[in-house]
């Protein structure tokens, strides 16, 4: 206990910056996942390449690598200088958004084909079809991986230890310093996240329960 | 091509489309030509900067640390699969002392990020070499989720297979040890193997706790003022060396993928719920929700 409360002036902001990287990069994510899914489905053949292209490469960069790039080798470029938090960001962004865009086009998979048929019977273009018939009841079905790949960018957030944004994973560092267990340091950290970890399973179960589609 | 979710293309949507296939094209190569652009502005292609690769004791070091890449990931993956196997069983088992424990251990393991489990083992228990808390750290997550893909794998084997076994008269132990794992095992393979891509992206974490792996390498190699801190070339090489050694993981998956659909020794459907684990696994991280 000793650990938490004379440390708390560490706790507190690390988490809060840990909560802080994971809304906004839970956000920036599934837009641009979306954003991804639909290039990978359209009918313009340089937009499926494009997305799939996109995909391959960052599913298969490891986050390190992707944070190593923007925490140490984006600032030599001079395009925009940028904090380390908005950097953690956006590695986490581009990082996730290709797990988002798998996750859906496996929800896009299992919507049955004569929904897309009635909407083109209807006339609907491919973007009405996507928008309003494909999309809502793709994304309703993905629910449970959707959470799980949110909960794996909650716990992702702690690469940014690495590279000097204080958040939660960093607070070994200080701990050491002030002279602590650090073992039982972390045991809190572990503690806070799966303290965040079981809300997000309770709205799991209840968004599959409340907007699980009827098929 | 026609796709279910737009017809195939007429006249007049054939136009349009090749009207923002351009659109693209142009769109891509601009945001490329930023890039290159920039590089070039910053420096990052003179000569200069790309000497570093011609140096035998650079290729040597680089070669070095990329096996370092390897040992954690070989370690890792072997000691995962055995952990995952062991504690698959034990969430199996009709006895609670074993099904409780491994419960508890699974799911704490998977909910808890690497990071802060590295950080504990290397700087909390102080395990020595920054090779045991990577080891120990993959092991322990990564065998975690894969616990889960081989429970999931021997939970969707028909329920005949085991009935029959027991009707055979074996015991629990032989019905899963000679009818169910071997049958899920088959089923899992590509999943499994899958989930090694994710064990050998998280080797990179060993960067962190400054275990001499190649990104730790490519952030010495980075900062030598001799060949003028060539951080973005180094970057992109090393991301290249990452990007194909998963590909080639992610390869043996499909092929096994492909090998099993054609194979009748292999139930359908059963890989599938492996699947939707694994999908959510690679994003570095199982969750501690991945329904089952």
């Amino acid at each position: 206990m000793d650990v938490l409360f004379d440390n708390l002036d560490l706790y507190g902001p690390g988490f809060l910056t840990t909560v802080e990287l994971f809304a906004l990069a839970a956000v920036g994510s599934l837009i641009w996942g979306t954003i991804l899914a639909m290039l990978r489905v359209s009918p313009v053949p340089v937009f499926r390449a494009a997305a799939t292209t996109y995909v391959t490469l960052f599913r298969n960069t490891p986050l390190t690598l992707i944070f190593f790039f923007f925490a140490l080798a984006f600032p030599l470029l001079k395009i925009v200088q940028i904090s380390f938090f908005t950097a953690a960001v956006t590695a986490l962004i581009l990082y996730t958004s290709a797990f988002v865009c798998e996750v859906l086009r496996s929800g896009i998979n299992t919507v049955p084909v004569g929904q897309a048929e009635a909407g083109r019977a209807l006339g609907l273009t491919f973007g009405q079809i996507l928008g309003s018939v494909v999309l809502p009841q793709a994304g309703r079905t993905v629910v449970p991986p959707m959470v799980s790949t949110m909960i794996a960018l909650l716990k992702n957030t702690t690469v940014a230890a690495g590279f000097s944004v204080v958040e939660a994973g960093a607070i070994q560092s200080y701990l050491s310093e002030r002279g602590y267990n650090v073992f039982v340091g972390m045991l809190w950290v572990a503690l806070f996240f799966i303290i965040l970890v079981i809300p997000m399973t309770l709205l799991q179960r209840s968004l599959e329960k409340r907007w699980s589609v009827a098929r | 091509m026609s796709s279910v979710l737009f017809d195939v293309p007429g006249p007049k949507a054939r136009a349009r489309n090749r009207g923002l296939a351009v659109v693209g094209v142009l769109a891509i190569a601009a945001l490329i030509g930023f890039i290159i652009y920039r590089f070039a502005v910053a420096g990052q292609f003179d000569g200069k900067m790309w000497t570093w690769i011609e140096y035998t004791t650079v290729q040597e070091d680089l070669l070095s640390a990329l096996l370092n890449t390897l040992k954690a990931f070989a370690a890792g993956a072997v000691l995962a699969i055995l952990f995952g196997a062991v504690f698959a069983v034990g969430r199996l088992s009709d006895r609670a002392i074993f099904r409780v424990p491994s419960t508890i251990i699974v799911e704490f393991f998977r909910a808890i990020p690497l990071v802060v489990m590295i950080f504990a083992f290397h700087y909390g228990l102080a395990l020595g070499a920054p090779f045991y808390s990577v080891v120990l750290g993959l092991t322990l997550y990564n065998g975690s989720v894969l616990a889960e893909i081989f429970r999931a794998g021997i939970l969707s084997l028909p329920r005949g297979q085991g009935e029959a076994a027991y009707a055979l008269g074996m015991r629990k132990t032989q019905a899963m040890n000679l009818v169910l794992l071997p049958q899920a095992l088959r089923a899992m393979l590509p999943t499994i193997i899958s989930q090694l891509v994710v064990l050998l992206k998280d080797t990179a974490l060993g960067f962190i706790i400054t275990y001499e792996e190649l990104l730790r390498y490519a952030r010495y190699l980075g900062g030598i003022a001799e060949f003028g801190r060539p951080l973005v070339p180094v970057t992109l090489v090393v991301g290249a060396i990452y990007i194909t050694m998963c590909l080639l993981l992610t390869a043996l998956a499909k092929y096994l993928e492909k090998r099993n659909r054609r194979n009748k020794k292999v139930t359908p459907g059963v890989a599938a719920k492996g699947e939707e684990i694994q999908l959510t696994a690679e994003a570095a991280g199982g969750g501690a929700a991945a329904t089952l």
